[in-house]
């Protein structure tokens, strides 16, 4: 039995290099929103591979550093799937693996429309000492992080999210926004958020050649996001907000960077916090995989 | 502990992939009428929409780039049709109306997996318009009914 799991995963690891190496390049469109979704779901049998990092300041204990990575798959042109892997430093204290995240986002209509919804259904693993800040949501505030980590992570939080995303596109800009609904599926309140989003391109024609700097590649827009209390105490009294102005910048070899400065909004919230993002889109993925794992060419 | 947390986690990430990997190939069952068929259904104010670019000197060059990074992965490099998605040379592609065509590209057909192009500002999708109706008809190379088994 385990000489067969460890030949599979021998397979799938080198399927998974093999269909690394051999990929076509695609170059990705993201925008440069780091919380917020926009409507544009990943390209069926694509694998995007993503790295996150968020630097915070932390008043009244050690700044932090908190990091993720994405694994976001399209299932099919209406479906995409995302599993989260993230960890975090404290300075002066340690660096802890905090759980993972279960993600997939639904497109339930089959057409473009002014304004299209996008249905996200998320499950959450994660400790007491996660700070990736992927979501604020109900009275989540800064002291919440001054916990030693040691202490925070003995805490476990097993959460189900839901989100209605609203995005459009016009004359080349993206307007979206995300209303957050989260509950601990422990006896704890459903908690509420938000996320608001606008992007363009620096231009909207397409160079007539093949360019890394051409202004196409290069999307910047602002987020805004923040916590709207919980079930009974619904609405802005003790909840942080952040405006983030980011730039994105969509190499034609696949690969994106995101750049983020965000600014905390009121007192609860972190002053500052520095975050970026690196992701490589492989193409034809899933394609791939099958292959190697019927043993045979299509 | 953490050993086997781990070990449980990579078999959740494993068998997910495998799963959606063999799903995500399966072909859908599909008339081979259907293929074209998408064009017709375009709504008559983009079938009479006349595209911006057509005229535009650098239109078939940048559609081309685009093609290059966004299309040919599935529709093959010389758009004659993949595995995945069929040829954009045949005639009803060719002789369709531009705005039919700018219509899929911002819909997709997403239940047959043609993505949906909105992201892509409205310029580049006329250039894509552009560059694929300068190709030409031509017979295709591969399987003209995506959904073939």
């Amino acid at each position: 039995m385990s000489t067969l799991r460890v030949s599979q995963l021998s397979r799938f690891l080198l399927g998974a290099l093999l269909s690394f190496a051999a990929s076509s390049f695609l170059r990705a469109q993201e925008n440069p929103y780091i919380v917020a979704y926009d409507h544009n779901l990943e390209e069926p049998g694509n694998l995007e591979v993503e790295y996150f990092s968020t630097f915070g300041t932390q008043r009244g204990g050690p700044n932090f550093h908190a990091f993720w990575s994405e694994f976001e798959y399209g299932a099919t042109a209406w479906w995409t799937t995302e599993v989260y892997l993230s960890g975090q430093t404290t300075f002066g204290d340690s660096t802890v693996f905090t759980g993972y995240r279960w993600e997939n986002r639904v497109r339930p209509l089959k057409n473009e429309h002014w304004i299209n919804p996008v249905l996200y259904v998320e499950f959450e693993d994660i400790n007491g000492a996660d700070k990736i800040l992927k979501e604020v949501v109900g009275h989540d505030v800064e002291s919440d992080f001054l916990r030693l980590n040691g202490e925070a992570r003995r805490e476990k939080k097993r959460e189900a999210e839901l989100k209605l995303i609203l995005s459009s596109n016009y004359k080349g800009w993206n307007f979206t926004e995300n209303t957050i609904a989260e509950k601990n599926l422990t006896n704890s309140p459903w908690e509420f958020g938000y996320a608001l989003g606008a992007s363009r391109p620096l231009t909207l024609k397409g160079a007539a050649q093949k360019c890394n700097f051409c202004l196409q590649h290069f999307i910047a827009g602002v987020e805004m996001y923040g916590g709207l209390g919980d079930r009974y105490h619904f609405g802005l009294h003790e909840t942080s907000h952040y405006l983030a102005p980011g730039l994105v910048w969509n190499l034609p070899s696949g690969w994106t960077f995101k750049i983020e400065p965000t600014f905390g909004l009121n007192d609860n919230s972190h002053q500052f916090l520095l975050r970026w993002g690196v992701s490589y889109e492989i193409a034809g993925f899933g394609q791939k995989v099958s292959q190697l794992f019927k043993g045979k060419s299509e | 502990m953490k050993t086997s947390r781990f070990a449980g986690i990579s078999a959740v990430l494993l068998s997910g992939l495998c799963f959606l990997s063999v799903a995500q190939v399966k072909p859908e069952k599909t008339e081979p009428i259907s293929v074209y068929a998408e064009l017709e259904r375009a709504p008559a104010k983009y079938r009479t929409k006349v595209n911006p670019l057509a005229t535009d000197k650098d239109a078939v060059a940048a559609g081309k780039v685009l093609f290059d990074e966004h299309c040919a992965e599935c529709h093959g490099e010389n758009a004659l049709g993949g595995k995945k998605a069929p040829s954009l040379r045949a005639q009803e592609v060719q002789s369709a109306p531009p705005g039919s065509l700018f219509w899929i590209l911002t819909n997709g057909i997403v239940r047959k997996g043609m993505p949906v192009w909105s992201k892509l500002p409205e310029p580049q999708r006329w250039q894509l318009v552009t560059f694929i109706q300068s190709l030409g008809p031509a017979e295709a190379t591969e399987n003209k009914t995506p959904g073939k088994s």
